[in-house]
């Protein structure tokens, strides 16, 4: 089974390139020679009398090699730090972050699910909380978890911006796990469950034996949202809450520059799409890990 | 499955991509004027060793707007007067004097109407240094639009931030006789020049220490050369007559009345930041330096600029630095009364306390400045020479 998995794994990678491949060429198409065609250089082109077709110019869509070369240039004159080095370092501080959230969205939502597992009235007293927890915008949110965490400190800990996005990306990551993994705890067959039962099992004994392993497949999709909320809440709370070491901010900071270098923006853009990737990744990995003694059918 | 291995091969081809690093120029600035050698106007030994915990929320990340208060950090102007500043970047959705109102900063910087209609709200904050003491909105077109004053706005499209900072064009539009809803068209902006810049917008919004730089830092695609200050028509609203108070030093005016202790730490505050912003005046090119130095993403040349038109929204300050002059308080206070948006909102709908300001604690700092010498005055301030390059960088 594990040679098949190697044998297959070259050809997504192939694909991938040429979808990246293709998704650039469209845009550079567009700008160059669609664009133009059309008119779109100086107007917004429109189809059936709506706007919808982006101005074909530098400002609106720079092209794919100016945004290559913006990685090459100092972050700013006389800079010994290039802005690739800028990125990638706001890549890795906002991951970090981000991986620390999901991470502590996992131990809270694995925590609520066993809570709502065990007890039927908890699962239907806060169910419906959660549900509203995660209509409340994150943008409203930001600045409270600000005002709050000044008030916070303990053990010599002080609250700091971090603290907030770290919060705020395991506020939004919490939810499809802990949902995930109620699913999986209540998904043993009765059957199975009574056998447990006739064994004398005790309740965490047979959360254990039966209903964490049962709960392994329900935790990989519900990761993957969580890894997705996670990266999401923490590159929006760095710009609410002004972290200044991530991608988030040199987005922010970029965009200034947007009128002038518009290609520059990108590359944090880039950033954010690497970051989200490499998310991904990481996820994929733990998931390989923890369905690694299962069949391959059973993954979703 | 299939799609996480997308995924993770995309990462792959993201990453390679990524090594585009190439070498850059190492261009160094030699744009050094108005700069002495090394000059210091504080003494941080000559503060006691104990000192007392301030915090200052900005509005918005490190830019040259804040200048004076990093450099009275870095010059010791504050360790002089017993202060320990730490000085709290701003976001996009931090509200300094909220933040002021809530306890987590003693004092914060924010512009006159938006602070005085968080206190319309019930926070009880006091305005207690005008530090800018004209406005710096401009709105900016290009000559052939022909618009030189507001009157000109009729049948225009007009760029408009909104957010609170659009009441100076209503009060502009209503002054030169136009109807807002009729006479113009007003164009949601983006806080950038790029609606300019595609022609969605014939005046934008602009701000002359920042967005303002931003046009004369990108090319123009028709001559490929940056484009200068004569390709542009400029309205001030301050020529126009409706400037209205923009950053001033906010405290909490529940401890200025009770605490004896915070009023003198607010007296020390002020002092030292309005010596900060006196730095600033004689050494542009340094204060720029520490702005950078704090900011390790800002383009050195924007921020010279910016250096340079915040020092002209200060300079001459007639009554000194810091005091809030009566007349230009009640006018803004009455166009944030009077003067409705689009939604026929206006900032404030009650009329505003006289203690909304005191001019108590910046007379004291003034009088102790004038004693010790620093001129807080600057009548004989210029602009330096600035050129602006491509970005700004």
């Amino acid at each position: 089974m594990k040679g098949v998995k190697r044998k297959g794994s070259l050809r997504p990678l192939i694909f991938g390139v040429l979808a990246l491949a293709l998704l650039l060429a469209a845009w550079e198409s567009y700008r160059n020679w669609i664009g133009p065609w059309l008119g779109t250089e100086r107007e917004v082109g429109k189809v059936l009398g709506f706007k919808l077709l982006p101005r074909a110019n530098d400002l609106a869509m720079p092209s794919v090699f100016d945004m290559g070369r913006e990685f090459g240039k100092p972050q700013v004159r006389g800079s010994s730090t290039s802005v690739f080095q800028a990125v990638a370092e706001g890549t890795f501080n906002s991951l970090k972050l981000a991986v620390a959230a999901l991470v502590l969205g996992t131990i809270v939502g694995i925590g609520a699910a066993i809570l709502m597992a065990r007890f039927k009235v908890v699962q239907r007293g806060l169910m419906p909380y959660l549900v509203i927890s995660q209509t409340i915008p994150l943008i409203a949110l930001a600045p409270l978890t600000v005002t709050w965490g000044g008030e916070i400190s303990f053990f010599g800990f002080e609250w700091q911006k971090w603290t907030s996005a770290l919060v705020l990306g395991a506020f939004l990551s919490f939810f499809p796990i802990a949902v995930g993994a109620l699913r999986g705890f209540n998904s043993p067959d009765p059957a199975a469950l009574e056998l447990m039962d006739s064994y004398a099992s005790s309740w965490w004994s047979t959360w254990r034996k039966l209903r964490l392993p049962a709960a392994v497949p329900y935790l990989a999709p519900a990761m993957r949202l969580a890894g997705s909320a996670a990266v999401f809440g923490v590159v929006v709370s760095e710009l609410s809450v002004g972290l200044t070491n991530g991608v988030g901010y040199l987005i922010l900071s970029y965009m200034q520059e947007g009128t002038s270098r518009p290609a520059k923006v990108f590359t944090a853009v880039a950033g954010t799409i690497v970051l989200g990737l490499l998310m991904a990744a990481i996820i994929n990995a733990v998931d390989r890990y923890l369905t690694r003694n299962r069949p391959q059918e059973e993954l979703s | 499955m299939q799609r996480t291995r997308l995924l993770k091969s995309l990462a792959i081809v993201a990453a390679a991509g990524l090594a585009f690093a190439a070498c850059g120029d190492d261009e160094k600035d030699s744009s050094d004027t108005g700069g002495g050698l090394n000059p210091t106007v504080c003494d941080a030994s000559k503060g006691p060793a104990e000192k007392t915990k301030v915090k200052l929320q900005l509005q918005w990340f490190t830019q040259a707007q804040f200048a004076g208060y990093y450099a009275a950090v870095a010059q010791g102007c504050y360790a002089e007067a017993g202060l320990d500043v730490e000085i709290l970047q701003g976001a996009v959705e931090i509200v300094p004097q909220d933040v002021l109102a809530s306890g987590g900063a003693d004092f914060a910087l924010a512009w006159v109407p938006k602070a005085l209609a968080s206190r319309e709200a019930g926070a009880n904050i006091v305005n207690i240094a005008q530090i800018f003491q004209r406005s710096g909105t401009l709105q900016v077109s290009f000559k052939d639009a022909g618009i030189t004053s507001a009157a000109d706005f009729a049948g225009k499209k007009i760029g408009s931030w909104g957010f609170g900072n659009e009441f100076e064009i209503f009060a502009a539009l209503a002054a030169a006789g136009l109807d807002p809803a009729t006479d113009v068209e007003i164009v949601g902006q983006n806080f950038d020049m790029s609606g300019l810049l595609a022609g969605d917008i014939d005046a934008a919004e602009a701000m002359t220490y920042n967005e303002y730089a931003q046009v004369l830092e990108a090319k123009n695609p028709d001559t490929g050369e940056l484009y200068t200050a004569d390709d542009l028509n400029v309205v001030s609203y301050e020529e126009e007559g409706v400037g209205m108070l923009q950053d001033a030093i906010w405290a909490d005016g529940d401890r200025l009345a009770n605490d004896p202790a915070y009023h003198d730490t607010a007296i020390a505050f002020v002092k030292a930041s309005l010596k900060g912003w006196a730095f600033c005046r004689d050494n542009t090119v340094i204060c720029r330096d520490i702005v950078v130095e704090n900011g390790p993403t800002l383009g050195s040349g924007h921020q010279l600029w910016q250096m340079n038109e915040v020092n002209a929204l200060i300079w001459p300050s007639t009554q000194g630095i810091g005091y809030i002059d009566s007349a230009a308080w009640d006018r803004t206070v009455e166009i944030a009364g009077n003067t409705p948006n689009l939604d026929g909102a206006t900032v404030l709908t009650k009329p505003v306390d006289a203690d909304a300001y005191t001019n108590e604690i910046v007379n004291f700092a003034l009088e102790e400045l004038r004693a010790e010498g620093v001129d807080v005055v600057g009548s004989n301030w210029k602009r330096i020479e600035v050129t602006l390059t491509e970005g700004g960088v």
